[in-house]
């Protein structure tokens, strides 16, 4: 039985996206966008690398975004966004926020050379990564952010993913940028304020990994795409945690649910045995040691009175 | 005021007058001296512009399609293997109608890994939608930088000033630097028709089916047909403020030419002389330097090629598996004539190997004496 759950978002259906998109229901990826968007702005410009939110958004003549829009080349996120800013500021515009918003293979893929040379240069953007761990615009092929365990159309039957996700925010830490946090669709109020957090810190880069359920591509029904990505982080799966500089670890959420809860539900995992399941436990029990061992400062989400999956 | 320059310095100093605002940079021989200079005018102050030194070449061109999406007059510079591989975002500037203005040096592509002059990187990119201006010299390539901006920006296309490895950009020659005050007559500030504005927000490049994406491809095609006559009403401004112009193509001594040697870049320089000493040995021999390529001025070249009964192409590159790409273009645009010259087709000077006074002769004495052209590209070795 579904167990009942609300949160209060005081976030209006007017706003800096308008109804019209076409995003598949539930997807993960657009509840993100509009959420972001009333965090930030109007004085706001998105560059948007080939992805679903290259569609998402619209085809020419209209828009569903009340905010300008860049669409540019697959790789090429963080080098036009860092170009864009250059325009905005030799025009004397320091007021408004670029950010990028890419999909996980135009991050971890393809687009991670020019991310990273945008953010060893501490580019002045918010470089969002909406991740739904496949190339899902192009039909659900395998990216580097697509976890270990998952059947996609490139690793499909017995070839599921062997290797493990790669960890886009170690990467960033690498490059000691100010800050860098991961979000999710189903804590909006923290990422709402991790999007507020970040307009607030102008001068250098600012990544967020936003994790953003894929019904589509996961194998789980469209209602169903909030309930998910509240499990990845109750599981550990995709934790919440920030850093600052490189260095400063804060911790947002503490997960006590077993993996399973979290895997049995998605088609996309539905192949899985028990073994696989106790090695994928075993690793992400493995990461988040790791991340437990880096902590400095632990500001837990104010916990809303949801009830939990499943109880 | 006259200056000994190298050819990169000469395209430098005419990004500082243009008043550039945006400059990504990514080195390769042998452009890098041209964005070693604007990195110090930067860092000076004497020029008000902000340099992004970019990971890749890549990056580099998708750099300034942000930036000149955001309102922004930019520039960049590569060569050889560099432009090859921003070529997608080649399209994608001419694609979304952005005025950016590129120097490349003319560089052989790998492998053999050679850094010498050869045009088959800029020639490799004919249908990426630039505009394609070669130059022969140094001061043609300061003059060209600044008019390159003008152009690019009055139909919306970016351009490509293009000059000769080493040849040409590493040489040192006598360079007429306009004052400051004139070039901002010439040149006003940036006022662009594409430029992202909260205040009034769209969206760019975004997807566009079948039945409006041919539309956009004919509107580029109608503004690359406007590029002649606007270049020339440059050029008419630019010599009264500077007293020089080029032309889209230049014409010498082909009125009753028995040959006329087609040439382009630095070449042209050699060229000129080999005609003087020719006529003057008695030889009827006429030079058709192709300055632009892209738009191809076929009017121009019809023109100057009708009477004439040969023409020698000298391309310094090859469409391997056809030819010599300037010969291939003359020819087509000559090909419905009534009465057109046969086109002999010679490559030369691929890699950087020198294309002498010698090597220009042996082609007017080769052509002159053949009955016909052969099928392909004769490859002088």
């Amino acid at each position: 039985m579904e167990t009942e759950c609300r949160t209060k978002i005081n976030s209006s259906d007017e706003g800096l996206m308008h109804p019209g998109h076409v995003a598949c229901p539930g997807c993960g990826a657009a509840i993100a966008m509009k959420l972001a968007l009333n965090a930030l702005g109007p004085k706001t410009m998105v560059v948007i690398p080939a992805c679903c939110w290259g569609i998402i958004a619209g085809a020419y003549p209209q828009s569903s975004l009340g905010v300008p829009l860049l669409q540019t080349a697959f790789a090429t996120a963080g080098a036009a966004a860092s170009g864009l800013r250059a325009a905005l500021d030799a025009n004397g515009d320091f007021q408004t926020t670029v950010m990028a918003w890419a999909g996980d293979g135009g991050t971890f893929d393809i687009g991670l050379q020019s991310l990273s040379g945008a953010v060893e240069r501490n580019e002045d953007f918010i470089y969002v990564c909406y991740d739904n761990e496949a190339y899902m615009n192009t039909g659900v092929q395998r990216s580097s952010a697509t976890p270990y365990g998952t059947r996609t159309t490139t690793t499909p039957g017995e070839g599921w993913k062997r290797s493990g996700k790669k960890n886009i925010m170690d990467i960033m830490a690498a490059h000691r940028i100010p800050y860098a946090a991961t979000a999710s669709i189903a804590f909006p109020h923290d990422l709402v304020r991790k999007f507020k957090k970040a307009a607030a810190m102008r001068g250098g880069t600012r990544f967020i990994h936003l994790f953003a359920s894929c019904p589509t591509g996961w194998g789980i029904p469209s209602e169903s795409s909030v309930s998910i990505a509240r499990l990845a982080v109750q599981t550990n799966s995709f934790p919440l945690y920030e850093i600052e500089n490189g260095v400063q670890y804060i911790l947002n959420y503490k997960g006590d649910l077993p993996v399973e809860r979290y895997l049995k539900r998605q088609g996309r995992f539905k192949h899985l045995l028990s073994p696989d399941i106790k090695s994928i436990q075993k690793q992400v029990d493995g990461d988040w040691q790791v991340l437990a061992g880096r902590v400095n400062q632990v500001n837990l989400l104010e916990q809303p009175a949801f009830a939990r999956e499943g109880e | 005021m006259k200056k000994v320059v190298e050819g990169s310095h000469a395209v430098s100093e005419a990004v500082r007058l243009a008043r550039v605002q945006v400059i990504s940079a990514y080195p390769i021989t042998p452009q890098t001296h041209i964005v070693e200079a604007l990195s110090d005018y930067c860092a000076d102050g004497s020029l008000d512009a902000r340099f992004i030194c970019v990971e890749s070449e890549h990056s580099a061109m998708a750099a300034v399609i942000g930036a000149s999406s955001g309102g922004a007059r930019t520039f960049t510079a590569t060569s050889g293997q560099g432009l090859a591989y921003m070529h997608e975002l080649l399209h994608w500037a001419s694609g979304a109608r952005l005025p950016i203005v590129m120097a490349e040096v003319n560089r052989a592509l790998a492998p053999g890994w050679n850094i010498w002059a050869d045009q088959t990187d800029s020639l490799s990119q004919r249908d990426t939608g630039w505009i394609q201006i070669y130059c022969e010299d140094a001061q043609e390539a300061l003059d060209t930088t600044l008019m390159a901006f003008r152009l690019a920006e009055k139909v919306n296309l970016p351009v490509m000033v293009i000059l000769d490895a080493f040849l040409l950009s590493h040489t040192f020659e006598p360079v007429d630097i306009p004052a400051a005050k004139g070039v901002d007559d010439f040149l006003p500030p940036f006022m662009p028709q594409i430029k992202l504005d909260t205040s009034n927000p769209y969206a760019l490049g975004q997807m566009v089916g079948p039945s409006a994406y041919m539309e956009m491809r004919h509107n580029i095609q109608a503004a690359m047909a406007c590029v002649p006559d606007v270049l020339d009403s440059i050029e008419d401004n630019y010599q009264q403020m500077f007293l020089r112009r080029y032309g889209a193509v230049e014409a010498i001594a082909c009125e009753d030419a028995d040959v006329v040697l087609a040439v382009s870049g630095s070449m042209a320089g050699t060229c000129r002389q080999i005609i003087e000493d020719l006529r003057n040995a008695g030889t009827k021999v006429g030079m058709l330097k192709v300055r632009m390529f892209r738009p191809f001025p076929g009017d121009a070249v019809r023109k100057i090629l009708q009477g004439v009964p040969k023409v020698a192409v000298v391309d310094r590159n090859c469409s391997l598996g056809a030819g010599g790409i300037f010969a291939q273009e003359i020819r087509s645009e000559l090909c419905n004539l009534e009465k057109r010259p046969e086109v002999y087709s010679y490559i030369a000077g691929l890699g950087g190997r020198d294309v002498s006074l010698n090597t220009l002769e042996g082609i007017c004495r080769q052509t002159l004496e053949s009955d016909a052209p052969s099928h392909g590209s004769v490859w002088v070795l």
